[in-house]
C-alpha cells in the first residue's frame, strides 16, 4: 500500500486531534520561552518546537496503559501522552504543584498514571529502562507496550547497542522512536557517525527498523501504529527513525549559530504544524476558521496552565529531604 | 531437630529460592546464572523456576541493569547478579544516575526494588576481579549497602534486601562463600545455625560479635573474620577486643559503635576497601562528631594500589590477622 492510500485511512477525528496536540505543544513551548525570558524558570529548557509531529504521531497510537520513557527534551511527548499542562508547567517553574513537586524540573518529568515514566536526560539511559518496562509487560502477560524516545546522539552510546541486541533477542514489546534532528547539541550527525540511516543500526540487531519523515505526523503515526501493533502481538521490538529539526538551539543557552541559514530556512518551510494544517484544509476536515478556533482553544488552555503554575507556591526547602528512599 | 548450619553459598541460595517461591514478581537476571552464576549461588534455581524467571543475559551490564530498573519500576522485584563485583562499573550510570535517583526525581511516584548482588574481595585473580567497591557507592544517596559476613546474615539480609522497596547493593565476599556448614571448625561464633524458614535482619543494626573492654574493632566481610581471629590471639595476651560487624554500611549503625567506644576509648576500623575515601572514615567521623570521651582512632585498609595477582603481593596489600593484632597492640601501648 502506498503512503497516500494509507494516509486516507486516517480518520478525520484522529487527524484533527493530532493537529490539536501539535498546536498545544507549540503554544506550550512558546509560553515556556516567555516565562523563561521573564526569569521565572530556575534552570534551562530544551524546547521541542519543530519536533511536535514525532511526539504526537508516535504517542497517538498508544493506550493510556502503555508507557513512555522520555529524554532531556520531554515537554512535547509528555503533553502528547496526556500530561496535564498545568502540572507540567508548574514543574518547569519548580513549583509545589508540579508533576514532581519541584524535585524534577524540565528534564525530569513523571506522571505514571498516564504512562509517563520519569524522563531521563542522561543520553541513552532510558533505552534499557524502556526495555525493562516492556519486559515487565511481557512477564505479566499484558499486551501493553513501552515506547522509548531518544535523539540521534543516543545511537552512538553503548546503552543503545546493548539494548537493541537484548530487546530483539528477547522479543520485548517496545517501540524505539529516534528523533533525528541532525544535531547532538552542536555536533552535526555527519561528524558523529558514518551510518547515514540510523535505522540501519537497529536493523543490524535483528529488529524491523524504518526511517520516516518526522515532520509528517501521519507518516509517523502510521509507522508507529504498525510497530505498536507488532509489539502488542508479541512479535517484538521495532525502531523508527524520524527525521526532524529543532526550531531553536539545543537549550536556551544555545543560539544555534552552527547551523546553515539555508538549512534552517528549508526546514522551517517543512514545519510540522504547517504541514498538518495544510493536510486538514486540503481534505476539508476543517476550514481556516476551524483551525484558528482550535488554536485559540489550545492557547487558552495553556494560558490557564500558566496562571495555575504561576500561582502555585514554591515547595518548602525541607521537602528536599523526602523521597530519597521509599519507606516500607 | 538439630540446629542446621549452612555454608554462605547455601544460605544465599536458600534465600533466593524461598523469596522466588513466595513471590512470583521476584526474578534473577545476570550472566550465566542458569548454571549458578560466577560462584554457584543460583545453581539449580532454573530447574525449579524455569527460564522465564532465571534469565541468562548477553554480556551487557548496561542493558540488563537498565532492564532490571525498568522492570522494578513496573512492579517486579529483580535480583541482578554481576559475575564479579568489579563489573558493576560497566553499569555505573544505570545504578548511580538512574536506580539511586528515580524515586527522588519523581517525588516518590516510582520505586526501584532491586537487589544487586556483587561478589567482591581479593582472591588471586588480579586487579580487575578483586576490588571491594562498597565505599564508592556510599557517596550516592538512594542506595542501601549491605555486607553480610556470616551464613545467618547472608540469608536474613538477602531476604530483607529482596523485600526492600529500594535499590540495594548486596556484597558477597568470594572467600566467604564456602564459610560455614557443619564441617567448618573455625570461628564457630560466626557459623550460627540458619533457620529453615525465611527471616529478615533489619538494615542498620550492627552485631556485636565479641565483647571486650579494651578496644573496639569494627570490620565486615572477610575482615570481620580476620578481626575475630586477631581478637582470639590477643586474648592470650590479656587484651580484650570488642568486635562489631556493621552488617550494613548504609544505613550505618553509629549508635552501637559509639556505645562500645564509650566503653573502650579506642577504635580500629578494618576494611578491605581503600582507606582513602573508604567507609572506615565514615565510622571514624561519626565517632569524632558524637562521642563524649577522648578516643584513640586507627584504621586499616588495603594498600593504595590496585590488587596485585601473585599470592605474596596480594597478602602484602590486604590487612592480615597479624597486622590487625599488631595495630591493636600498638594502640594499647599508646594509651
Amino acid at each position: 500500500m502506498n503512503q497516500a492510500a494509507q494516509c486516507n485511512k486516517l480518520s478525520k477525528s484522529l487527524l484533527i486531534e493530532m493537529y490539536g496536540k501539535i498546536v498545544r505543544i507549540r503554544a506550550f513551548e512558546a509560553k515556556v520561552t516567555q516565562l523563561f525570558l521573564r526569569g521565572l524558570v530556575p534552570g534551562t529548557i530544551h524546547l521541542s518546537t519543530g519536533q511536535e509531529a514525532v511526539a504526537v504521531g508516535a504517542t497517538s497510537c498508544l493506550r493510556p496503559t502503555d508507557r513512555v520513557m522520555l529524554t532531556h527534551r520531554p515537554h512535547g511527548q509528555a503533553l502528547a501522552k496526556g500530561m496535564d499542562p498545568k502540572k507540567l508547567l508548574a514543574e518547569i517553574l519548580g513549583r509545589a504543584d508540579g508533576c514532581c513537586h519541584g524535585k524534577g524540573g524540565s528534564m525530569h518529568l513523571a506522571d505514571p498514571p498516564v504512562g509517563i515514566m520519569p524522563s531521563l536526560p542522561i543520553v541513552g539511559a532510558g533505552i534499557p529502562i524502556a526495555a525493562g518496562i516492556a519486559f515487565a509487560f511481557k512477564y505479566d502477560a499484558s499486551d501493553s507496550v513501552a515506547m522509548g524516545f531518544f535523539g540521534d546522539g543516543a545511537t552512538n552510546i553503548g546503552a543503545f547497542h546493548e539494548t537493541m541486541n537484548l530487546a530483539a533477542l528477547w522479543k520485548l514489546p517496545v517501540v524505539y522512536v529516534c528523533e533525528n534532528n541532525l544535531y547532538a547539541v552542536s555536533t552535526r550527525i555527519q561528524s558523529a557517525t558514518l551510518v547515514e540511516k540510523l535505522s540501519e543500526k537497529a536493523k543490524l540487531y535483528g529488529m524491523p527498523a524504518s526511517t520516516v519523515d518526522g515532520n509528517d505526523v501521519e507518516a509517523v503515526y502510521l509507522c508507529a501504529s504498525e510497530a505498536v501493533d507488532r509489539a502488542r502481538r508479541g512479535e517484538g521490538p521495532s525502531f523508527i527513525e524520524c527525521k526532524t529539526y529543532r526550531h531553536s538551539g539545543h537549550s536556551r543557552t544555545d543560539p544555534a549559530t552552527y547551523r546553515d541559514e539555508e538549512e534552517v530556512k528549508e526546514w522551517m518551510q517543512r514545519d510540522p504544524l504547517i504541514l498538518c494544517r495544510r493536510a486538514i484544509l486540503k481534505r476539508g476536515y476543517l476550514d481556516d476558521k476551524g483551525c484558528s478556533d482550535l488554536a485559540a482553544e489550545e492557547e487558552q488552555l495553556i494560558e490557564v496552565a500558566a496562571q495555575f503554575a504561576l500561582s502555585s507556591p514554591e515547595p518548602e526547602g525541607m521537602k528536599a529531604l523526602e523521597d530519597v528512599y521509599k519507606d516500607g | 531437630m538439630a540446629e542446621r548450619c549452612l555454608r554462605t553459598v547455601e544460605a544465599l541460595r536458600e534465600a533466593i529460592e524461598q523469596e522466588m517461591g513466595a513471590d512470583g514478581k521476584v526474578f534473577l537476571i545476570g550472566e550465566d546464572v542458569r548454571i549458578g552464576g560466577g560462584f554457584s549461588v543460583s545453581r539449580g534455581l532454573v530447574d525449579r523456576f524455569g527460564e522465564k524467571r532465571v534469565l541468562d543475559t548477553p554480556i551487557s551490564e548496561i542493558a540488563f541493569t537498565g532492564l532490571a530498573i525498568g522492570a522494578a519500576m513496573s512492579g517486579l522485584r529483580p535480583i541482578v547478579e554481576y559475575q564479579f563485583g568489579d563489573f558493576v562499573f560497566c553499569a555505573m550510570d544505570q545504578i548511580v544516575n538512574e536506580a539511586a535517583k528515580l524515586c527522588y526525581m519523581s517525588a516518590g511516584q516510582v520505586d526501584v526494588p532491586i537487589t544487586f548482588r556483587l561478589p567482591v574481595g581479593a582472591n588471586r585473580r588480579g586487579a580487575q576481579h578483586a576490588q571491594c567497591t562498597e565505599s564508592i557507592f556510599m557517596n550516592v544517596p538512594g542506595l542501601y549497602i549491605v555486607t553480610p559476613s556470616t551464613p545467618y546474615d547472608a540469608k536474613g539480609l538477602l531476604i530483607a534486601a529482596i523485600r526492600n522497596e529500594n535499590p540495594v547493593l548486596f556484597y558477597e565476599h568470594k572467600l566467604l562463600y564456602s564459610f560455614g556448614g557443619t564441617k567448618n571448625g573455625q570461628l564457630e561464633s560466626l557459623n550460627q545455625p540458619v533457620p529453615n524458614e525465611p527471616y529478615t535482619i533489619p538494615f542498620g543494626k550492627a552485631a556485636v560479635r565479641r565483647e571486650g573492654q579494651d578496644v573496639t574493632v569494627v570490620a565486615n566481610l572477610l575482615m570481620l573474620h580476620r578481626a575475630l581471629q586477631a581478637a582470639e590471639q590477643l586474648q592470650k595476651e590479656g587484651i580484650e577486643a570488642e568486635v562489631i560487624d556493621p552488617r550494613t554500611l548504609v544505613p550505618l549503625d553509629i549508635e552501637t559503635i559509639r556505645e562500645s567506644v564509650h566503653k573502650t576509648g579506642r577504635i580500629l576500623v578494618v576494611e578491605e576497601c581503600q582507606p582513602t575515601g573508604g567507609w572506615a572514615n565514615e565510622v571514624i567521623a561519626g565517632m569524632a562528631e558524637s562521642t563524649a570521651v577522648p578516643v584513640l582512632y586507627r584504621r586499616l585498609g588495603t594498600a593504595p594500589t590496585p590488587i596485585p595477582y601473585t599470592t605474596n603481593m596480594e597478602n602484602f596489600v590486604i590487612p592480615s590477622v597479624d597486622r590487625i593484632a599488631e595495630c591493636i597492640r600498638e594502640m594499647l601501648r599508646k594509651s
